[in-house]
Formats: C-alpha cells, structure tokens, sequence
C-alpha cells in the first residue's frame, strides 16, 4: 500500500469534519472518493497534503501513512519534494500572472538542481498539446478547461508519483471533461497513481478502479468501481436514479 | 560592453559626487540630501521586498532601521569613541572595521524581524500590519527604556568613528559609505529576486497556497525575505546614525515607518527601479518644499484671498505630501512603474545592460 489513511478525525475549530474516516490507496491504481457537499472530500486531501492553516484542519486523531511511515509531522513542501505527492487543488489555484511556461517552470521548484527537464516539458505538451499551443500566454487569459489542464501539468511537473486531483472536472463543458479523463487514463496507464476527488461520481467510477462514499465525514460504501456501480443504494444517493 | 554599461554609468556618477563633494563643489547641505536620498532608497527598495514581491502588509520597517542604529552606534562607539572608556580598536583600523560594524547593526536587525516573520506564517494583511506597528512601537519603547545608552534623551558619540576616518584622509566619507551600500543593497535585492527564492517569493505573492503545493517552503522563505529586507533597514540605520551622529528612537517612529511604505506605493508594488525612483523623487520633492519662498510662491492665490493665514513650510510639507499621494492613487493607483521595472518600460535600455 503507498498510502493508508487509517481512522482520520479532523476538525476545523470545534466542528469535526472527518469522523475516522480510513481508506487505502495501492500503487498504480486510480481510486476515487465520491460524496455530496461538505461529505469531506476535499478536507482529506488537504489533510493528506499537510497544508498551512486557515486552509487545512486539525487532526484530532488517526494517522495518514505513506509507505508505512506516519506524515503527520511532515512540511507541506517537504510532501510534495520527497514524497511525491502532489495536488491539483480545487479551483486550480494557477499562478494567474504568469505565463503558462512559467506556471510549469515554478513547479519544478521542487526538482534537484540541474535535472534535465526538457523531456518533461514535453511530456506535458504531448499530454495537453493546447498548452503547447498557449505557453507564452498569461495563464488568467486561459478558459476553464485549459487552466484545469495547466493545473493538471502543474502537479506533474513536481515530478510526482501520487497525483492528487480536486474536483478535475468542475466548470468543464462535458466534452472537456471527457478529454482531460482520458488523459487521466491514459497517465495512469503509464504508472501514475492517482487519487481523485469528483463531484460526477458516474464520471469518476468509470475511470476509478476503486472508490469510497463519503457522507458527512464517514465512508459509507466501498469496493471496486463495479460494485459500487451496481449498489443500488449508491445509485440512489449518488448517481441519481 | 553590454555586461558592463550600467557599472560604469554608477562608477562614474559615483565618482564624479564623491570628488564633487571633496572639493567643495557641492556644499554640505546637497550632501546631505544626496545621503538622504541614499538611505531612502536602501529604505524603500528593501521595503519593497516585503510589501510589494512578497504582496504581506507590513508597516514597522522603521524599527528595524531603529535596531540597526543603534546596535551598529553602540558597536562603532565602543570601539572608536570614548564614551564607554577607551577606544578598544586603534583609530587607524576605522576604514577596514565600518563596514563590518554597519553589517553588524544590520544582522542583528536582520534577527530582530523574526519578531515579524514567525507571526506571518499564521497571520496575513491587515493583522501582520498591526503586528509590524506593534513590533516598531516595542522596539522604540525597550530602547527609550534602556538608560545606559541615553534612554529617550538618545544616543551619541558615533562622530568619533567619522573623526577617525577625517584622520586618516579628509575626505566626504560619509557619502562613500552611502553610495557602495546603496549599491551593494540594489544588487543584493536584485540578485535575491531573480534567484530561485525570489521565485518562491513571487509564489508566496500571488498564492501562499498554491506555492506550497509547488512544494515552496513559505515559513522558509518568509523568513529568508523579512531577514534580508530588515537587514538592509538596518544597514540604512546604521549609516543614517552616522551621518546625523546622534540618535533618539522617536526619530524611527511609525511616521518613519510611513514614509518608507509611501515611497513604495508611490513608485509602485513589487518595482525595484520604481522603489528607487519614487525615493529619489520623494525625498527631492520633501527639500524643495522645506523651502518657505517655494511654499509661500504655491500657496498665493490662497494667502491673497486669506492675507491673515501665514503658512509654515515645516506645516505645509505635511499636508502637500500626502495631497500628491491621494492624487497618486486616484489618477495612478498602480504607482508610478507598477508592477513594471524600468527596462519592460523602455525596452531599448535592454540594448545596453542584462536586467535579469
């Protein structure tokens, strides 16, 4: 397992948002947590990438675990540096006044000195060639969909092993979001393990290999995609119908 | 040439000042106000540091400047000057020794801003600027309370390390200090800023949030940032005390304090050549106006409808000043540069010096 989060209690000031929430994810896999507004979603990812307050809650109790080891105590730089963990946050949090290069470029501020990273570059550019297309232009000046590619390529670029993802397919027209899901798959498919938080749980089950329902801080169902497809219970809830 | 231009265009505005002034062409008021305008530079570029490429709010930058006063005061009386006994250094090691004991005051400012740095990585904008007052308020006071360097009567006896230097060679000295850390404060925060720090420093600006997750350590670099622009007040301190060769901690109080961030906004947030414009500006247009006729010529068709009202140019100064800054804001609310250096405004000057 790369990543265990066992029984997580966190709470802003005094109102507890995760009730001992636990859930796993193995290397190579894209696992989603699904849930309605406020079911604490993006409150476990910002727990997991160990986040500064006001942004990030307290944790109360539980431990997140990564290869075995506890990072409670861990810097929220030195996750994204050495543990290879990085966030494509909810609404995309680009640097607006720059250029989608430099977007890219302050990313690898996490990347030794004097790694050749050209390769990467293009990497991203193959992946979203609209970037390509875009790189000397201020980032604000970009629509929704190509910032939620940037922001995608922005965590990329940290040279990352687990990508995080907040709500990748908010604001996107439905042809978008098909388009950045396939590129999704299509990086997993090349090894990337990938943690995704989704409001469109029919969206998101379909690329996951495996999912969680969360509900107002608890899981309230697990499995791989197909079961949790198939419950009936899960479809009424969640899927609509 | 190109590498070169802009070191020459300094050497030789440099020298021609320093022989200016040693051979009396200019007299000792343009000296001093050249000095002025040299501290205020150091003053407001290393502001800009925080307030304007780091985007927190903070307004105790005086304070720092205060630590820095006195720490270097005490250092260059001690070992110069006779107050605390004899001199512990002989006169002769003076012109090696300054500026070491100018960088002194400036490191021990530079730790003094932890006092800001470790409440900014929870507090933002307008609570850090509340923060950084009371940081300066506490600063002023501890040292109006410390008796056995003069307490609020202030401090003096640093002319002895001036004298040391006139034994040697009767020379303006002060006004080569001035301009090498001038100089040395530009490229210091020329050389932070297009450095991957700076580039942490840019993040931090724009969203604290979104750096971290870039894996840029903020606690790191926010104390990297404070600690190299309070440094640099410091160092502004320490020659400010020397030139004027007595201090009092009033005189680094918060309107201190205002008039560094008013030369900031004035030139415009995050420029470094308009931080050092708006100094040179800010601090021209405060001699001019020091000038009663000057005052008493703008001023008529207002004395000639009130002939009873006879305004003071010490008065008037402060009511001219911020009126140009509120006409700044409304018509300029950018600054005069913005967020632009001098060479994105004029793109030729690129011809004759690398800016980055």
């Amino acid at each position: 397992m790369l990543l265990q989060v066992e029984n997580l209690e966190v709470k802003y000031g005094n109102i507890q948002a995760l009730h001992g929430i636990s859930f796993h994810v193995n290397e190579g896999e894209i696992v989603t947590l699904i849930g309605a507004n406020g079911a604490g979603k993006t409150t476990s990812l910002y727990t997991i990438t160990r986040l500064p307050p006001p942004e990030a809650p307290r944790v109360v109790g539980g431990d997140i675990k990564f290869k075995g080891e506890s990072i409670l105590k861990t810097r929220p730089s030195a996750v994204v540096k050495d543990l290879h963990l990085a966030l494509s946050p909810e609404g995309r949090r680009i640097f607006g006044n720059l250029t989608v290069l430099e977007n890219l470029k302050l990313a690898t501020y996490a990347r030794d000195r004097g790694a050749d990273l050209d390769a990467e570059y293009e990497r991203i550019f193959e992946l979203f060639p609209r970037l390509k297309e875009r790189r000397n232009q201020r980032s604000e000046s970009l629509s929704g969909g190509e910032q939620q590619m940037l922001a995608v390529g922005r965590a990329l670029m940290t040279g990352c092993k687990i990508l995080l993802l907040d709500e990748p397919s908010m604001g996107l027209a439905p042809v978008l979001k098909y388009e950045l899901f396939r590129k999704l798959k299509q990086l997993n498919e090349e090894g990337m393990t990938i943690l995704l938080v989704e409001q469109n749980a029919n969206l998101a089950l379909h690329l996951a290999h495996r999912g969680y329902v969360l509900d107002t801080g608890t899981i309230v169902a697990e499995g791989t995609s197909e079961e949790l497809l198939g419950n009936p219970e899960v479809k009424k809830a969640y899927l609509g119908g | 040439m190109k590498h070169h231009s802009l070191n020459a265009l300094l050497a030789i505005v440099a020298v021609l000042l320093l022989v200016a002034a040693h051979f009396g062409w200019i007299d000792n008021y343009i000296q001093i106000v050249v000095m002025t305008i040299g501290i205020n530079i150091i003053m407001s570029t290393s502001l800009n540091l925080v307030n304007g490429n780091m985007g927190e709010f903070t307004c105790g930058h005086a304070g720092f400047m205060c630590v820095g006063a006195y720490v270097s005061s005490i250092i260059s009386v001690l070992c110069f000057g006779s107050k605390f006994g004899d001199p512990m250094l002989p006169a002769g090691s003076v012109l090696f020794v300054f500026p070491f004991i100018l960088l002194i005051g400036g490191a021990v400012a530079a730790v003094s801003s932890l006092l800001v740095s470790v409440p900014s990585f929870k507090t933002r904008d307008d609570y850090l600027a509340i923060i950084s007052i009371a940081v300066n308020y506490m600063i002023i006071s501890a040292l109006e309370n410390m008796n056995f360097i003069g307490g609020s009567r202030g401090f003096q006896g640093m002319k002895d390390t001036y004298w040391a230097m006139i034994d040697i060679f009767d020379g303006p000295w002060m006004l080569f200090w001035v301009i090498n850390f001038t100089i040395f404060t530009v490229w210091v925060i020329r050389r932070f800023i297009s450095s991957t720090y700076g580039k942490g420093v840019n993040a931090i600006c724009q969203d604290e949030v979104a750096a971290e997750i870039m894996s840029v350590n903020t606690n790191k670099i926010k104390i990297i940032n404070f600690m190299v622009a309070a440094g640099l007040a410091g160092c502004a301190g320490g020659l400010y005390a020397h030139i004027i060769g007595y201090v009092n901690p009033q005189s680094f109080n918060i309107l201190k304090s205002t008039e560094a961030m008013v030369m900031v906004y004035l030139g415009g947030m995050g420029s470094l050549s308009g931080a050092i414009i708006s100094a040179i500006l800010f601090t021209t247009l405060m001699e001019i106006l020091r000038s009663q006729a000057i005052i008493d010529g703008m001023l008529s068709p207002v004395t000639f409808i009130f002939p009873d009202w006879e305004p003071s140019a010490g008065v008037i100064k402060w009511v001219m000043i911020p009126l140009l800054l509120v006409i700044v804001m409304q018509f300029r609310p950018e600054g005069i540069m913005g967020n632009r250096e001098l060479s994105d405004v004029f793109p030729k000057l690129k011809k004759f010096y690398r800016f980055k």
